[in-house]
């Protein structure tokens, strides 16, 4: 009995395949027009529709709708994850992601009644293996984009702390390293390692550490700062702190941060300067 | 070196090695009336708080008898160890390396010698 009921159900989509095409893609153009502004075209979506319920369409037959996991679905739960992905890189909530696939509910059970207009069991029957066929994948949906998203996040954390501690020769025996973003141990720990080594290389006599691009200084940023700047003396350099903005002198005084005679110098110019000065050049403007 | 005197530390110090070694150092310095010792440490690798300690000491015996002292060529990882530690050596000057070092020295003798007093 109950394989001829999954018969039904999945001939009775297949019967009316063209039908659930169009009313699902009128769904989602509808929802879409009000969340999309513009990411995604109407064409896009009836495009997306169509070839999912081609991938559907054989999963179906298969008969194995209680387990979405299985290998007869390997390819609806490729094309979700690929959905995902596209729709977390194009600014999509995860919600509106899903609605992907919970909008189908409406056309299939349409279908359904039509089917099995006559048998109201039949018709429980079917309108709940559809239920829990769709929740299966939508839940499958939503874990795959909350996976894209965490991809991302870590891209970009790599991406960031590579680009995040460049050291800049900036005149003969002078280097540069501007800091952006917070400084905790373990940049510090990059920054210092990096910082000491081209020093070493190069055989830098100063270092102007520029901190425009920290956000703020708090005693632990303060503490991890004044680290470095011990480091680099202990080579045998100096240490001149540039970008030091008016609210981090304030903090820096009101926390009774001691700076242990480090020079500070408002912008990279003037610590340049004085770097100059220090090495003994001396420039003429004409 | 003339007046200049060079310490070159390249095996792991312990206690015997170390008072020796500031026994043998100030014994120098009074002898030649050295008035500037450079201590290498280029080699070593690693350093802990001992070897820190005896630096500093070394560096406060070499003022008392009127000479300065410059540690040169302390390693990258030495330095973040050092630092780590807490260890920040006040009142001994450094320098990059052995040349650095002398000109350091140079420097702070003819000032001395021009009667500024100069205070590390």
């Amino acid at each position: 009995m109950t394989v001829n009921k999954k018969t039904s159900i999945s001939e009775a989509l297949a019967k009316r395949r063209d039908h659930i095409q169009s009313q699902w893609t009128g769904e989602l153009k509808s929802s879409i027009s009000t969340s999309a502004k513009g990411r995604l075209t109407s064409a896009e979506v009836a495009d997306q529709a169509k070839q999912f319920l081609d991938i559907l369409h054989p999963a179906l037959q298969t008969l194995q709708l209680d387990d979405t996991n299985g290998s007869e679905w390997l390819e609806v739960r490729a094309f979700l994850d690929e959905l995902s992905k596209r729709r977390v890189l194009a600014g999509f909530s995860s919600d509106e992601t899903a609605k992907f696939i919970f909008s189908l509910k409406r056309s299939l059970f349409d279908a359904l009644k039509q089917e099995f207009s006559g048998d109201s069991i039949q018709l429980a029957d079917g309108i709940w293996q559809v239920t829990v066929l769709l929740d299966n994948l939508g839940l499958h949906t939503i874990k795959s984009y909350q996976k894209a998203r965490e991809d991302v996040i870590n891209r970009q954390q790599q991406e960031l702390l590579e680009l995040s501690t460049p050291v800049v020769k900036i005149w003969e025996g002078i280097l540069a390293l501007p800091m952006i973003g917070t400084l905790d141990s373990a940049r510090t720990q990059i920054v210092m390692e990096s910082l000491l080594q081209r020093i070493v290389e190069t055989e830098a006599q100063i270092a102007i550490i520029d901190i425009t691009g920290v956000p703020t200084v708090d005693t632990l940023v303060a503490q991890h700062l004044l680290k470095t700047v011990t480091a680099i003396r202990l080579m045998g350099a100096d240490c001149i702190i540039s970008g030091v903005r008016p609210q981090i002198a304030q903090t820096i005084v009101h926390l009774g941060v001691d700076l242990q005679g480090v020079t500070t110098k408002a912008n990279l110019a003037d610590a340049l300067s004085l770097a100059l000065k220090r090495s003994g050049f001396s420039f003429t403007k004409h | 070196m003339g007046e200049f005197l060079l310490v070159t530390i390249q095996v792991d110090m312990h206690d015997q090695l170390a008072l020796r070694l500031q026994d043998d150092l100030t014994q120098a310095i009074d002898a030649n009336g050295t008035k500037g010792v450079l201590i290498d440490i280029s080699a070593l690798e690693m350093v802990d708080s001992f070897i820190g300690r005896m630096i500093a000491d070394i560096s406060g015996m070499a003022r008392i008898l009127d000479a300065k002292t410059v540690l040169v060529g302390m390693q990258p990882a030495v330095a973040i160890t050092l630092v780590e530690l807490g260890l920040s050596l006040p009142g001994v000057a450094t320098a990059l390396n052995v040349e650095r070092g002398m000109q350091l020295l140079k420097h702070t003798r003819d000032e001395a010698d021009a009667d500024t007093a100069l205070e590390r």
